[in-house]
């Protein structure tokens, strides 16, 4: 396939497609390079520090592709355009802020932090990739690297012996989910000819084997279902929060679900948007199993990254609302959820690896008690936080709630929108709980943990997401035109190619 | 029935006996096996859908295969490593002993 | 083009005492926190006075005010950050930062040897924050959230005991509770979004109004679910259950949230949105007799509490009650005029309840109180003009507010029966209200002198509060007194003020016609007075009789009632129903269906407890299921099988 014309008819390199990955590949490389040659005992904080100065690069190489006219580049495998640019922003803030949040988590814990950071980088390089990909072999390839980067992530406190089961537990069950995606993959270039998205959304419009497309879209929901941790496919999701390092679960509960939403919404939206009839009433099941089983085990849970865990695998499923809404409505709706539920989960967990510490002193809910006292300032900003996961207004978590349940009501689908605020009046439950726990009990004796000191970078971390919970909640505005911008791209390649690029939204 | 037919049959069966193997073996190397297994009942399907298909000059089914081989080398070369870190602390490949998380 | 009032500033004055407060609290001086948290306030009414003043100089009202145009804009809807301030708004902002600050004023009394003091003002003022941005909303979505806001402030000041486990589970229940009325706030907003596209206040009833053919249907709905919101915040039934716990709060907290403005939250919404409840003649019979039925079961309930303050909240319940009588049968200025009047007197008895138990160290309970009229001479006067004004005696504000609601009621076609049953209430309230006046402050003491002084509150004995306690019940005594004058009606050779003035809001409804009252309706207005100012007196007679002069009349009354007294003892186990019909269902569900079956684990303690203890303990069965990977696997691989087979059956189907 040929690079399409563009309106403007600059030549320029398709490298520039991809180039905020290149970006963080490069970065990674770099920093695998200098931990080589680094004395062992030493401090691995310029490596942090570099990783960042990459993030913030790919950031940089992210907003720039919002200048170049939406186009398909390396034989229609990728594609850049105001999607794909939004994810990549909300990817590399994660990205940043989790980098921020782990500068001070290992010092003095263990070596190979270098590691640590190449992983993260080469983690967010395919999850970048997975949400331009147009073309199944790259959603693979992509997801694939970003998969096995957060494998070992979850496994990195190796002397504890809860992090590499957390890690073989999501290594096992998460091959195991990806064998099902590739078959359904292979199902589908079966059934269509081809693996290129826009190739299949022609042979699904022209109804081609519906049986085996029909296999084929479930094959795949069950792949990306297990990444996003939708029931019922969530059963990996508690254990693995609970064993892999806090910082990493502020991560692997946010960037990859981005990502494979993402993926989701193009296969759905994209290559499967003339057989709604097909996924509509799968993913409706699955967003109210996923809302109710994630509420209800949260609710009498005990251990806080557990419910955090559970309150995840909920909230997967109220941006799977999104999903049964028409598509540039729907697909803004799960666009912005994603945004706003990164920031308040990355916040919760970055809290929790700053109050446990490396250790993870801190684990059952009345460990927390009276931290308002000893903490005052964490213990705000979490509040912010699970002020925002409940949904109250003011917060990125009110108005993300907002969107996809108004965009599932008029969508004509008020009765998945009655049943997700219900949940969400279960869920203030027993983040209420955690939040009196924190504010409404004596303070108990100090904890060893509570010698740590906030360090300038997990403070920095933690304003800039208490700054986006409040800022995507009091004016959405400008984020949510982005994300309405990538779900117009939605309406076919030769639309996405001639789309006026959305310059204005940076002026305004 | 038609060769493809075969194929694909063949490539549903290893499927299944991967997922069989991976539902039911207790050794995590074993169950690494199972899942390749599937991964490769996959790449028959690629190959077969390819050979048999409209578009078989595209060569998009022997890309994806390849690829799809490559992938599965290093999930395998980190899932080995995992199993190794977990040994480490445990001293078993068995799964069910893996069990301290639950709830 | 009309000069700016600077609505903006408005709420911002108490979020910036609340952030002050919030963040150099804990270091700063008590008198500095003091300072700062009466001076925001201040400020905010200073700024309403001036507003009334540039009102009263001939500005055009409604007066409207954009920051952030669009504020949200998605396909299909958009909404405005603006503000709106017409007369209706113009009577809540009076009462909120007027009312508030004196609260504040009485609270630096109140509050002065409690922990956390600095705590307790910065969500003082976070609550005027919100409860500015609900009053001067000019959409639905703004509204809604001060709405959450002060229901999240609430929470917060009613755990503010956190040592007292009751205290946290108050809130948690107001929170929860509130929830419920949120739902329904929520889904009406999306059903006016789904219907026409904006929240804006002016844009729906204009929209409304446009359309004469647009009559109950989903109108109907919308209102219902509102009414749901405001049940909810309002302490309505079936939403009432939170509020007679939410008195675990500090008593300012009482005095301001739960009494004088944020419960009235439900009243206003139902008067701004009255445009909407006009076209549903369902609704607003609803509305009716939801009120009616509040008024009379609070009452009811009230007439056995012994705890000072929790007398206080179900007279609250039921005087809301009162207000949504007076919506449902469209008399929203009434409505608004009694939540006015009830601010002042209810203010003032809470205020005044919180004197008596300053005085005593802590203590709630009537049966341990009486005699105090003569120790403290300020809290028995001030507290006097309140119980007369609420009990609706001539010349108290409450009898004009009250006398309002019933003689509107009265005069709705078909609505006799509820206004028997204000009638009823009226007698009821009177009756509980002298109940708790006389034993307070009449009898013998039955405290215990020497344990009262030795409470939290001062080793003196038992004594009068300091002024800052008692010049806010001076100012509201007076309110209490005088505030109904600016409702005296025609009838009784008043002007009807707060009515005329509050016309220009409501008879934009297309409903509301100005009749030109006749002779007749006068003297009907005059008997209805009458009445109601006798039953008023009867009560008062009935708890004179009961309670001064012959006590053990009390206790012969409670034996020979028995059938009656123990339902209303226990609050006609409402709480309890709720508990076993929804409360505990959840958490079962919870607990058995997840814990044990879907995520084979383990909750409760003991089983906790012996996953610590790790492998003794656990049992094969036990290693086999929980926490396997190898089962996860099998819920995978179940799950990947039923969603392969939806996804066939429904492919079939179609």
């Amino acid at each position: 396939m040929n690079e399409p014309m563009t309106p403007s008819m600059i030549a320029f390199s398709p490298a520039l497609r991809i180039l905020p990955e290149i970006l963080m590949t490069l970065t990674g490389v770099l920093v695998m390079l200098v931990e080589a040659v680094l004395k062992p005992r030493t401090s691995r904080k310029p490596l942090g520090i570099v990783a960042i100065l990459g993030t913030l690069a790919a950031i940089a190489a992210s907003v720039y592709q919002l200048f170049l006219p939406a186009g398909t580049a390396f034989f229609g495998t990728v594609q850049s355009d105001a999607f794909s640019v939004f994810f990549h922003l909300v990817i590399g803030c994660i990205v940043l802020v989790t980098l921020l949040i782990s500068l001070d988590y290992f010092e003095g814990h263990t070596s190979f932090v270098g590691e640590y950071y190449a992983l993260i980088l080469f983690g967010a390089t395919g999850m970048m990739l997975m949400t331009c990909s147009v073309e199944l072999l790259m959603v693979f390839i992509s997801l694939e690297i970003s998969s096995i980067s957060t494998y070992i992530l979850a496994g990195y406190r190796k002397r504890s012996a809860t992090s590499p089961e957390a890690s073989i537990k999501y290594f096992l069950l998460g091959s195991f989910a990806t064998a099902f995606f590739l078959y359904g993959i292979a199902l589908c270039f079966g059934a269509t000819g081809s693996t290129n998205l826009y190739e299949i959304a022609k042979g699904v419009a022209d109804g081609a084997s519906p049986l085996l497309l029909t296999v084929a879209f479930g094959m795949m929901l069950i792949g990306l279902g297990f990444k996003v941790s939708l029931a019922p496919f969530h059963v990996w999701t508690p254990d693995v929060y609970e064993g892999a390092p806090a910082p990493v679960v502020g991560l692997m509960s946010t960037a990859p679900k981005a990502a494979a939403f993402a993926v989701l919404l193009r296969i759905a939206y994209g290559a499967f948007g003339t057989a709604i009839h097909i996924w509509m009433p799968l993913v409706w099941i699955m967003a109210v199993l996923s809302m109710t089983i994630g509420n209800l085990g949260a609710l009498t849970q005990r251990n806080v990254k557990r419910m955090l865990a559970y309150s995840s695998i909920a909230h997967a499923g109220y941006l799977l609302v999104a999903f049964t809404a028409l598509a540039p409505m729907g697909i803004a709706a799960a666009s912005f959820y994603t945004a706003a539920y990164a920031a308040m989960n990355v916040g919760a967990f970055g809290i929790i690896s700053y109050l446990s510490g490396y250790n993870e002193a801190r684990t059952s809910l009345s460990d927390f008690a009276g931290i308002a006292r000893r903490h005052p300032v964490a213990a705000a900003a979490f509040a912010v936080f699970l002020i925002s996961l409940i949904g109250i207004p003011f917060t990125a978590g009110f108005f993300g709630k907002f969107y996809v349940f108004t965009a599932a009501i008029n969508s004509g689908n008020a009765w998945l929108a009655v049943l997700g605020l219900l949940n969400s009046g279960v869920a203030a439950f027993y983040y209420l709980r955690l939040l009196a726990q924190m504010y409404m009990v004596p303070v108990e004796p100090p904890r060893e943990a509570d010698t740590a000191h906030a360090r300038p970078a997990f403070i920095l971390a933690m304003a800039i997401l208490v700054l986006a919970v409040f800022a995507l909640g009091i004016f959405p505005g400008r984020i949510l035109d982005l994300a309405r911008a990538g779900a117009a791209t939605f309406s076919g390649p030769a639309n996405a190619a001639s789309q006026t690029v959305p310059v204005a939204l940076l002026r305004r | 029935m038609s060769s493809l037919t075969g194929y694909l049959l063949v490539s549903a069966l290893i499927f299944s006996i991967g997922l069989a193997g991976a539902l039911t073996r207790r050794s995590a190397i074993l169950v690494l096996i199972g899942i390749e297994l599937m991964l490769n009942a996959a790449n028959l399907n690629f190959i077969a859908f390819w050979r048999y298909g409209p578009n078989a000059q595209a060569l998009t089914g022997v890309m994806f295969a390849i690829f799809s081989i490559g992938i599965a080398a290093a999930e395998a070369a980190v899932g080995l490593g995992i199993v190794l870190a977990v040994y480490r602390h445990s001293k078993t490949t068995e799964l069910d002993r893996m069990n301290s998380m639950k709830g | 083009m009309t000069p700016s009032l600077y609505l903006w500033l408005l709420p911002l004055f108490p979020l910036a005492g609340f952030a002050i407060n919030g963040i150099l609290g804990r270091r700063l001086p008590k008198a500095a926190v003091s300072a700062v948290a009466l001076l925001f306030p201040a400020a905010a009414f200073v700024q309403v006075l001036w507003i009334v003043a540039r009102a009263h100089q001939g500005l055009a009202l409604p007066y409207l005010e954009r920051f952030a145009t669009p504020w949200i804009a998605v396909t299909g809807f958009h909404a405005n950050f603006s503000f709106l301030l017409d007369q209706l708004t113009l009577v809540m902002l009076l009462v909120v930062t007027g009312v508030g600050l004196v609260i504040h004023l009485y609270s630096v009394g109140y509050m002065a040897a409690e922990d956390g003091y600095w705590r307790f003002f910065s969500y003082m003022n976070l609550f005027l924050f919100f409860m500015l941005t609900l009053v001067l909303a000019a959409n639905f979505l703004l509204m809604f959230v001060g709405w959450e806001g002060v229901g999240l402030v609430s929470y917060l000041l009613i755990g503010f005991y956190y040592t007292k486990d009751s205290a946290a589970n108050a809130g948690k229940k107001a929170f929860i509770v509130n929830r419920i009325g949120d739902f329904g706030f929520l889904l009406a907003m999306f059903l006016l979004i789904a219907h026409f596209g904006t929240l804006s206040f002016r844009e729906v009833f204009a929209n409304i109004s446009a359309h004469p053919d647009l009559q109950g249907g989903f109108l109907t709905a919308i209102a219902l679910l509102l009414l749901l919101g405001a049940t909810g915040k309002s302490a309505q039934i079936p939403l009432y259950v939170w509020l007679p716990d939410a008195m675990e709060g500090p008593t300012p907290v009482s005095a301001l949230i739960h009494a004088a403005t944020m419960v009235t939250a439900g009243v206003y919404m139902l008067a701004r949105a009255h445009v909407l409840f006009g076209r549903s003649p369902l609704a607003l019979a609803i509305v009716a007799i939801i009120g009616a039925a509040t008024a009379f079961f609070a009452a009811t309930i009230g007439v056995l509490q012994t705890d000072i303050k929790r007398v206080l909240a179900y007279s609250t319940i039921s005087q809301l009650g009162y207000m949504f009588l007076a919506c449902g049968v469209a008399a929203y200025s009434m409505g608004i005029f009694h939540l006015v009047t009830h601010a002042f007197f209810k203010a003032l008895l809470f205020l005044a309840a919180g004197s008596v138990i300053h005085a005593l160290g802590g203590e709630q309970d009537m049966r341990k109180m009486g005699g105090l009229r003569k120790k403290l001479p300020v809290t028995f006067w001030t507290m006097t003009a309140a119980v007369f004004a609420i009990s609706g005696l001539f010349p108290f504000a409450g009898f004009f507010s009250k006398d309002a609601i019933l003689a509107a009621t009265f005069e709705t076609p078909g609505e006799k029966i509820l206004w028997a049953v204000g009638l009823v209430t009226a007698g009821l309230t009177s009756f509980y209200m002298f109940r708790l006046w006389y034993m307070t402050f009449f009898g013998s003491p039955r405290y215990d002198e020497s344990s009262a002084g030795h409470g939290e509150h001062g080793p003196h004995g038992v004594h009068e509060s300091p002024w800052a306690m008692l010049l806010p019940l001076v100012i509201l005594g007076i309110l209490s007194l005088a505030g109904g004058w600016i409702g005296w009606p025609a009838a009784l050779g008043g002007h009807d003020w707060i009515a005329h003035f509050l016309d220009p809001v409501f008879t934009s409804a297309s409903n509301a016609q100005l009749v030109v009252p006749s002779a007749a309706d006068f003297r009907l207005e005059r008997i209805l007075a009458g009445v109601s100012m006798l039953v008023a007196l009867f009560g008062w007679w009935l708890a004179d009789l009961m309670y001064r002069r012959k006590p053990q009349l009390a206790d012969s009354a409670e034996q020979k009632t028995r059938p009656l007294y123990t339902p209303i003892w226990n609050k006609y186990w409402v709480d309890e129903m709720y508990g076993a019909v929804i409360v505990r269902p959840i958490l079962a569900l919870s607990r058995n269906l997840l814990g044990r079956g879907v995520e084979t684990g383990i909750i409760d303690g003991a089983n906790t407890a012996m996953t610590a203890t790790a492998s003794g303990a656990s049992s094969g069965i036990r290693r086999m299921q929980s926490g396997n990977i190898r089962s996860y696997a099998g819920w995978l691989a179940a799950g990947a099988a039923a969603v392969l087979i939806v996804a066939l059956y429904l492919s079939h189907s179609f």
